[in-house]
């Protein structure tokens, strides 16, 4: 789960990381307010859950004078990055930061190392940019050191080793041994996937700060941070995702293709989009509807499915194991009873209870176009998308 | 002919009273798997539905019946624990199935695991099959058919679509793997490629990976310095977009090395036959066992 930017900056703050000062507006008014305690100039950030925000406007320095109007702005308009679809998301709040004169960006992030089964510090002097881009044309300039959980407790030694190895002067490596450290017990203590900082700034006094946060929560331990789940913030979601969660579809993303897709796996759905993609056409989500045994979810994937305009046609690919073809089949049926379904549907089933699941379709009467093998299935649906096949 | 399980498995079903240890408990002894204790904390001394005795604890399970492998039938919450009681008494490999166990206590678990001589299998994961000998997951049964390729997956389905496909064309399994669809798992591609390396029945490799991390290039490492024995895979996920989620919480695109793409240039680099999509999978393991 992602949260916002002023909401990383609160964790920040308790656990000892410099941050600039500043607080978080919903209202042009609240926004003049906070910036004429902040002095002439401030920052305004968009507060969005989105990267890329600095590029497409997002973050806009003005007088105090003028926040109100800059604010007024952006607020209750929509900021399109290159991170989000051509709609953007929503700013419903911004963070009004003082200015700060800066000497030095740095990178500093905390992810999961799955090759070693432990988090991993990285680090480069090349802040502000693209952390990616950095790696792939100048690896040499990104550090990194392991959280080994064998140490029990987190090692200044491993920040002395991020510090120095920033090239750091003696009097920001200790700034930088309890900023990193506060970071790490912040990281562990929240399960956190990810943790960034970019760009750590140093400033023309020698102060060490965060100029920007960025969290995520590992989805599977929200449940033992209620403080950290209730900052979930929908409005920054496709809301026809939110839409399927709320319907009991966890695992729908919405892409910008137009063949729908409803299939059981998660390895099974990226196939079956790669497979459409192969076959010359384009996915319109990934939808993974887990181990079913209740037709109205099948229904409620369907009412997702169709509520997206771009859709022409519809897949079905099932290969039941623990979900029954059965369920699958009277779920498809009880769709067309309660939907108006207006586009072509490719239904192909296999695995558990089939026998039962074609009786079901067949007995239904209904006008799908069937496919035996995974292959057929994705091809029929290209050509059913594309209006030669009925 | 088989890796991890076979005819000499003694499984212990960890969560054997809750409904899905329930229902695959008895799937996998319908299966012909030797399930010789349950455990369950609080309800040791009852005999699971009249045959399969229960104990309080694997440690005891281990000594009265002499378990040696393990599945795991227990919430999220409660997962990381069942594993590591596990490992403790020293049952190897263990088989997790649980799904949506945090990765921090995936991370202690691996870290305790390291200084144990126990494979974990998982978790979120499937589990695994030596077709006609045991099952110790939650497939089906009917959809392999024993043979000589070995199978390891990320993904659950997609090992169940694979397996049925391979045996529709006539090519039949030692053992399939399922390996977990989380970012931190037991045993990565490289060592369940060296195991059939090493397993002298088994005598080609199916891998399915995807996107997310660089366990493909491990494996690819590996195989390429070491793999003699023909080889074909599938990478599910060139379609995703990057920074989302899919499914698995290992299943998201952080750095170009996660890409599909990269996964397959670097395998098809290590002389891996490459699928483009599942269903050429047994027409590709056909092709590299003709060629080696």
């Amino acid at each position: 789960m992602k949260i916002h930017e002023y909401q990383a900056k609160r964790l920040f703050a308790e656990y000892g990381i410099p941050i600039p000062k500043g607080k978080v507006a919903t209202k042009a008014t609240e926004a003049k307010a906070i910036a004429a305690e902040l002095g002439e100039k401030v920052v305004l950030k968009a507060q969005v859950h989105a990267g890329g925000r600095g590029k497409a406007g997002g973050v806009r320095i003005t007088g105090s004078h003028d926040a109100a109007k800059v604010a007024g702005e952006m607020l209750g308009t929509n900021l399109v990055t290159h991170q989000t679809g051509p709609e953007g998301v929503p700013i419903n709040s911004i963070l009004v930061e003082e200015t700060l004169d800066i000497e030095k960006e740095l990178y500093l992030a905390i992810i999961i190392d799955s090759a070693s089964g432990m988090p991993m510090i990285m680090a480069s002097e090349a802040g502000g940019m693209d952390i990616e881009e950095v790696a792939a044309k100048t690896p040499e300039k990104i550090i990194t050191a392991h959280i080994d959980p064998g140490m029990v407790f987190f090692q200044p030694f491993i920040a002395r080793k991020i510090a120095f190895g920033l090239g750091l002067n003696p009097a920001l490596v200790k700034q930088a041994v309890p900023l990193i450290t506060g970071l790490c017990r912040l990281f562990q203590t929240k399960d956190c996937s990810m943790v960034e900082i970019n760009p750590l700034v140093v400033t023309e006094y020698g102060r060490l700060l965060a100029l920007d946060a960025k969290i995520n929560i590992d989805d599977n331990a929200l449940y033992r941070h209620k403080d950290i789940s209730e900052m979930y913030d929908e409005t920054q979601e496709d809301a026809l995702e939110v839409e399927a969660k709320a319907k009991g579809i966890e695992n729908y993303i919405k892409l910008d293709g137009d063949i729908a897709n409803l299939v059981n796996g998660a390895g099974m759905a990226m196939a079956t989009m790669d497979t459409l993609k192969l076959a010359g056409g384009s996915p319109a989500n990934f939808l993974d509807i887990g181990t079913i045994n209740d037709p109205a979810r099948v229904v409620n994937a369907f009412r997702i499915l169709t509520a997206d305009p771009n859709v022409k046609a519809v897949l079905v690919n099932i290969f039941g194991g623990m979900a029954r073809v059965d369920v699958i089949a009277t779920g498809v049926v009880e769709a067309f009873n309660q939907l108006d379904i207006t586009v072509p549907v490719v239904v192909r089933l296999a695995g558990t209870n089939l026998d039962a699941g074609e009786k079901i379709l067949a007995e239904s009467g209904l006008n799908l176009i069937r496919a035996k093998s995974f292959r057929e299935a994705a091809e029929k649906a290209v050509g059913a998308a594309a209006g030669t096949l009925s | 002919m088989s890796i991890l399980i076979d005819e000499n498995t003694k499984l212990v079903i960890q969560g054997i009273t809750g409904s899905e240890g329930s229902f695959h408990a008895r799937a996998c002894i319908e299966y012909g798997t030797n399930v010789v204790a349950g455990c369950t904390p609080g309800k040791g001394g009852q005999m699971w539905e009249d045959r399969i005795p229960v104990f309080n604890r694997v440690e005891e399970a281990v000594k009265e019946t002499g378990a040696n492998t393990s599945i795991i039938f227990v919430p999220a919450a409660m997962a990381a624990d069942a594993i590591f009681e596990a490992a403790d008494a020293g049952v190897s490999p263990i088989v997790c199935i649980t799904e949506g166990i945090p990765t921090s206590d995936m991370i202690a678990v691996k870290h305790y695991l390291s200084q144990k001589d126990v494979l974990l299998i998982g978790p979120n994961c499937p589990g695994i099959i030596s077709p006609g000998k045991c099952k110790a997951g939650i497939m089906r049964g009917d959809a392999f058919a024993p043979g000589r390729v070995g199978l390891c997956s990320r993904s659950g389905t997609l090992t169940y679509e694979i397996a049925a496909m391979l045996t529709e064309a006539g090519i039949g399994q030692a053992t399939c793997v399922g390996l977990g669809g989380d970012p931190i798992i037991g045993t990565p591609f490289v060592k369940a490629i060296e195991m059939f390396n090493n397993d002298p029945e088994t005598e080609a490799i199916v891998m399915i990976g995807e996107i997310g991390g660089t366990a493909e290039q491990t494996a690819a490492e590996y195989i390429k310095a070491n793999v003699k024995k023909p080889m074909a895979a599938f990478i599910a996920g060139s379609s995703a977009p990057p920074g989302r989620r899919m499914g698995h919480a290992g299943a998201i695109v952080t750095g170009t090395a996660g890409l599909a793409s990269e996964k397959k240039r670097v395998l098809a680099e290590a002389g891996v036959k490459v699928a483009e999509s599942p269903a050429d999978i047994p027409a590709k393991i056909k092709e590299a066992m003709g060629n080696k």
